[in-house]
């Protein structure tokens, strides 16, 4: 049902854990399975260095979230925002449909964390 | 990788040799139709009868008292419908528990469109009915009560005799859903008092897709099937014939183990449960720590997500499941963890592990070893786990 890019990442998931005094951090809930993800990053002179990811969800949490982290690592802000949830599914070779709303947790938990990161760096 | 250890035997279980071997010959040289007139017609009704003899035999029930049919949600559809249209001068309720399989509660739903009322009686935290809760529940236009005496995902014991009492004191017709206790825990339809009862050859080593439901004499019968004479008329089609001698065999060989696998299956079941309690902190036995079947575990396992401990055990060579197979691909926690009590995000944790007469004592301390390290390294993801779990 998965296919073998999600069972790696899913197995072996990329940049799990916490960044101490993160610039930016955020947790969202998924509203349609009650799973949880929290997603911190470091950014230094707009660009995103580092990033640690935690989640309550399942399988394809875990991988959405490692494949997501992966992709906006070394990324502008607005390169990250610009991330997609479709793009990061495609990334994997793809979800099954039931799970598509899974890789939106991730998303939303980036967009989070970059929001609480402008929100503690006003630009000006 | 070493042989895979499969512990999912509440979802289905592989079909046992000898049964294999008993239904081979009615694919081949015995392929008669069981209507036809002729000697390998002739041969083919013969196995037909002699394997509704031996379901019958295995229930203490009469051979005219088994319909076979294509499963345990086909034998539960049907119960419900004919139970209702027997009584159907008594009125349109019907009576059954919120921890009931699908096959059941969604029969019921379909029956409250047709103008039924339902009651879906509440469970206690272990998954247990309260017999006095279903007295209680029942009304002068009370038709059926329906409450199954296994439950498939936490695997705990009903009072059914104690139901069927009250059920024939106030005149109602009483229905057990006995798919999970067949050839688990001893089933007698006459000391039980039941008036109907389902069962699926493949929870015990039977083929898949047949099944049998047990009406008692003197129930108005009402079909299920219009068609041919088969089944006295009540479910027309040729008969499954290969599957019906396999479902017939596999009782027989399921009922006479029962002894052996009650004392083995216990034994290892209490291992796992003690053992998972011992190594993983913050975990929950779901269900009645003795009314429950003797091959049933089911815990939640705090801070975490079914799906993922599934797919590390899966990684791990060890075949579980999270709730009832036919539930997992559905976003919800189960109806019956959420029945018991348990708030979403544990119901969402939670694992079944169901044995089976293959499975041994080194494949219990396998999945001893295995299932603390899964759940440590999946907690150390959860952004739920508390720093002293960490
Ligand atoms: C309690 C119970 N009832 C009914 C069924 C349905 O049986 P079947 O899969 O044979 O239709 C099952 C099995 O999934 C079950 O566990
Ligand atoms: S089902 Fe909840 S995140 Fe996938």
């Amino acid at each position: 049902m998965y296919s073998e890019k999600v069972m790696d990442h899913f197995a072996n998931p990329r940049n799990v854990g916490e960044i101490e005094g993160a610039s930016g951090s955020g947790t969202v809930g998924n509203a349609k399975c009650g799973d949880i993800m929290k997603m911190d990053i470091q950014v230094e002179n707009g660009i995103i260095v580092d990033v640690k990811f935690k989640t309550f969800g399942c399988a394809a949490a875990v991988a959405t979230s490692s494949m997501a982290t992966e992709m906006v690592k070394g990324k502008t802000i607005e390169e990250a925002l610009a991330l997609t949830n479709k793009a990061v599914a495609e990334a994997l070779d793809g979800l099954p449909p039931v799970k598509m709303h899974c890789s939106l947790l991730a998303e939303e938990a980036i967009h989070a964390a970059i929001e609480d990161y402008q929100k503690k760096h006003p630009q000006g | 990788m070493n042989k895979v250890i499969y512990m999912d035997n509440a979802a289905t279980t592989a079909t046992r040799p000898e049964v294999l071997e008993a239904m081979l010959p009615y694919f081949g040289q015995t392929f008669g139709n069981p209507s036809s007139i002729h000697g390998v017609g002739r041969e083919a009704r013969k196995a037909v009868e002699a394997a509704r003899k031996q379901v019958a035999d295995a229930i203490g029930a009469e051979a005219r008292e088994v319909y076979f049919s294509a499963g345990g949600s086909e034998s539960d559809n049907w119960a419900i419908r004919l139970g209702c249209a027997a009584m159907s001068k008594k009125g349109k309720h019907i009576i059954t528990s919120a921890i009931e399989h699908h096959a059941i509660l969604h029969t019921c739903e379909a029956m409250e469109k047709e103008g039924y009322r339902v009651t879906y009686l509440p469970v206690d935290e272990f998954g247990l009915v309260s017999v006095a809760d279903v007295e209680n529940a029942i009304c002068d236009d009370t038709a059926l009560i329906t409450i199954m005496a296994a439950n498939n995902e936490i695997g705990t014991l009903q009072p059914i005799k104690e139901i069927a009492e009250i059920a024939k004191a106030h005149g109602v017709l009483f229905h057990t859903d006995a798919v999970q206790a067949i050839g688990a825990i001893p089933v007698d339809v006459k000391e039980w008092g039941v008036d109907m009862l389902s069962m699926s050859g493949h929870k015990f080593h039977g083929p898949k897709g047949i099944g049998a439901l047990y009406v008692r004499k003197g129930i108005r019968m009402s079909n299920l099937i219009h068609g041919g004479a088969q089944e006295r008329g009540f479910r027309a089609g040729t008969e499954n014939l290969p599957a019906i001698v396999g479902i017939g065999k596999a009782i027989e060989l399921a009922v006479a183990e029962l002894p052996e696998y009650t004392e083995k299956m216990t034994a290892l079941r209490d291992r796992l449960i003690d053992g998972l309690t011992e190594r993983i902190p913050e975990i929950r036995l779901n269900g009645h720590r003795t009314k429950r079947l003797p091959a049933n575990v089911n815990i939640s396992i705090r801070y975490l997500e079914g799906e993922s401990i599934l797919m590390r055990l899966d990684l791990a060579g060890i075949e579980a499941s999270s709730g009832s197979a036919c539930t997992s691909g559905s976003l919800d926690p189960s109806h019956v963890l959420l029945a018991i009590g348990l708030p979403h995000e544990i119901a969402h944790g939670s694992l079944r592990l169901s044995l089976g007469m293959e499975n041994t004592e080194e494949e219990v301390e396998t999945v001893l070893n295995e299932l603390p390290k899964i759940v440590e390294n999946l907690r150390a993801m959860s952004p739920l786990t508390p720093a002293y779990l960490r």
